[in-house]
């Protein structure tokens, strides 16, 4: 069957391996992001990997005037409709803590600018009975750390966001994947100290990849980090607090 | 964080070196390193040696630049980033028919190693060295992109020259049609040393490569297996495993009885009237690539390897050499024999018509000694060393061994003016001084 993705946040290194990995199935890709120049070469590598359609468009989560524009233009395609989120920013903390005005920025980025987008997409997917929203949270969104946690409220807020749109999609046939990556080698996490265990962009988009087909709900990539998370949460509040990890 | 302090390796482990590492992730970004701080490209680090290592200065990564920016199916002519890795081009490509025209013998190496080091592939003989199917090179010279052409002093200087004249961003490569994406192998035994010359000098076939028993001394001196491979389509091929070496191995993995037990084993695989196989293509170019890692099979202590080519009427100071490494009981199960031709495309390219022997040996004081042994012999039988693979040249010949060096100073002092891009192995061998 014919099948469509926008993916949102292309030109970032996760995106990128994800949207080869699509290229190589065939599938159309319509790749969404900020960079043009850097999106038109992703295009470009996509078509020659193996795309139906590979097109650069643009797409900034703090512009939801440019929504529209977007959805008009996946809804020309016959088929199945998908979308993947990889957008979002993650300024440091001690920014955040010098200029609280980052926050709203931080929060569109990383939840509500994508959750928007998803949002005018919902129905068309529900009019064609299916399609897939893969959306890329993270496992800074589980718990509130001192490190983090402006970027880990407005993860949270898109798991919640998922979950919620996952219950809406499964009624007309469609399903909604929430990745949780832990530490992933991206421009993000390049020289921040104390990365350990640290995945390749490629085997994250095998994992999300996987998890598409075999419908799973929440994947957590590579797997450890659900333990990792597990034990994490559990770990009783009067003592977390005082913790730095 | 645009700069990471790094500790890194050449893929040989036994040289090492520490300092910051950019990873640009956008052209801009590149472009903006290049302006305002200059340093040394590298890729996937499979040199090696120090060919990609700049101790206490800095590097810029250029792996994640990787893209295929275009493709004329009626000309082969296919630009991409420096950063993209050979394997994955062939991979995507074989299957339409088209395969890069020289690869080396890991599909990890980056096209802009490929050029930094003019490597060549099985198909030597015929098709000659990588620089000689580059259409065009874009180098980042001063934050400025500069278009490199061919039969011009700056690509000559650039095939093969080390990423001296500027960071290599991207390259026009002519792939060369093959039938498709398996490759029929066949593998036949030489017993001895005039008897694996003989097969390679005999061979017709497209891609042929000797391994080779280092471990085999007097009548069976020079002993192995010489593998002659076509491409062809259509045929079932079997599926390729990859494995992962976890840790680094005790020093003994790799101890003389061990290598000649397993040197024995792997001579005998093959039967003595010869065999046919079809194969991915992967497995014939690459074969260590299913094991990712391999390179800690030799401990922490790490490898080095010995390349050298010696013209044809040096056959029998070639096998001189091989006589010492057999004697010395150091040598690894990775040993390779291969007649080049006489192609080559740069200043510094390693090709020249003759015979080509290359072996890994623990990094023991013996296998040191034994590498400068064998270093001064190449020398003398008017041969030279591999840049790609050298970690303890001392740069003395040199000069004899390459003799346009000048001519590559010349274009390299006005590329690189203020010296921002010089490495580890150019400092080593002090190749941008006049010797």
């Amino acid at each position: 069957m014919n099948t469509t993705w926008i993916i949102l946040g292309a030109t970032s290194a996760m995106a990128r391996a994800f949207a080869r990995r699509l290229a190589a199935e065939g599938a159309g890709l319509l790749l969404a992001g900020r960079d043009m120049a850097e999106l038109t070469l992703l295009a470009e590598d996509c078509r020659l990997r193996g795309a139906r359609l590979a097109e650069p468009l643009t797409f900034d989560a703090r512009d939801a005037g440019g929504f529209g524009a977007l959805i008009a233009r996946l809804e020309t395609e016959e088929g199945e409709l998908n979308a993947a989120v990889f957008a979002g920013s993650m300024p440091d903390q001690s920014l955040i803590d010098a200029d609280p005005a980052l926050i709203g920025g931080t929060v569109t980025d990383s939840f509500t600018g994508p959750a928007h987008f998803l949002q005018l997409l919902a129905p068309l997917q529900e009019a064609r009975g299916g399609g897939t929203v893969v959306g890329v949270g993270s496992v800074a969104g589980d718990r509130g750390r001192i490190g983090n946690y402006v970027y880990g409220a407005a993860k949270a807020g898109f798991h919640t966001y998922l979950s919620g749109l996952r219950n809406r999609l499964t009624r007309a046939g469609g399903h909604v994947v929430t990745v949780k990556p832990g530490f992933v080698d991206t421009a993000m996490t390049w020289g921040l100290p104390g990365l350990f265990l640290v995945a390749s962009p490629d085997a994250v988009a095998g994992d999300i990849l996987r998890a598409v087909k075999k419908r799973r709900n929440t994947i957590y990539t590579p797997f450890f980090w659900r333990y990792i998370m597990l034990i994490i949460c559990h770990i009783p509040e009067p003592i977390f607090k005082k913790m730095k990890i | 964080m645009i700069w990471k302090p790094s500790d890194y390796a050449g893929w040989g482990r036994a040289l090492k070196a520490s300092g910051d590492v950019a990873r640009p992730e956008r052209r801009a970004q590149a472009q903006s390193l290049s302006a305002q701080t200059p340093a040394p490209a590298m890729g996937m680090r499979r040199s090696y040696g120090d060919a990609a290592l700049n101790s206490g200065g800095r590097m810029i990564d250029m792996t994640r630049l990787d893209r295929m920016t275009g493709f004329d199916p009626a000309t082969g002519l296919l630009e991409v980033e420096a950063g993209a890795r050979i394997g994955d081009i062939a991979a995507a490509f074989a299957p339409r028919g088209w395969l890069p025209a020289v690869m080396p013998g890991t599909g990890f190496a980056t096209v802009g190693g490929c050029i930094a080091q003019d490597v060549h592939g099985k198909n030597h003989h015929h098709a000659g060295s990588f620089g000689q199917h580059v259409a065009a090179i874009t180098l980042l010279q001063h934050g400025k992109t500069v278009e490199v052409s061919p039969d011009t002093p700056l690509f000559r200087a650039t095939l093969g020259g080390l990423g001296q004249t500027g960071i290599i961003l991207k390259a026009v490569l002519r792939l060369m049609p093959c039938k498709g994406d398996v490759m029929m192998v066949t593998e036949r035994r030489a017993e001895d040393w005039e008897e694996h010359l003989a097969l390679l000098d005999g061979s017709t076939a497209s891609y042929t490569v000797g391994w080779l028993d280092a471990t085999a001394k007097g009548a069976t001196l020079g002993r192995g297996i010489v593998e002659e491979g076509e491409t062809g389509a259509g045929l079932v091929k079997n599926r390729t495993r990859f494995r992962k070496v976890p840790m680094d191995a005790p020093h003994f993995a790799l101890a003389a009885p061990v290598v000649r037990a397993f040197n024995a084993a792997y001579y005998n695989r093959v039967p003595a009237r010869g065999r046919t196989l079809v194969k991915p293509i992967g497995d014939f170019f690459f074969p260590l690539d299913k094991i990712h890692d391999w390179n800690r099979l030799y401990g922490k202590r790490g490898f080095h390897q010995f390349q050298c080519v010696v013209p044809l009427a040096a056959a029998p100071e070639l096998r001189t050499m091989l006589e010492d490494i057999a004697a010395s009981g150091l040598a690894s199960p990775l040993a390779v024999l291969k007649r080049m031709g006489p192609g080559r495309a740069g200043y510094l390219s390693f090709p020249m018509e003759g015979y080509t022997l290359a072996i890994d040996f623990p990094n023991r004081d013996l296998a040191r000694a034994l590498i400068l042994r064998l270093e001064g012999r190449t020398a003398d039988a008017g041969g030279r060393l591999y840049f790609a693979k050298d970690g303890l040249g001392t740069g003395a010949r040199i000069g004899a061994m390459y003799p346009e060096l000048a001519d590559w100073q010349a274009e390299v002092a006005r590329a690189d003016p203020d010296r921002h891009l010089e490495t580890d192995l150019v400092r080593r061998l002090n190749l941008r001084n006049a010797q």
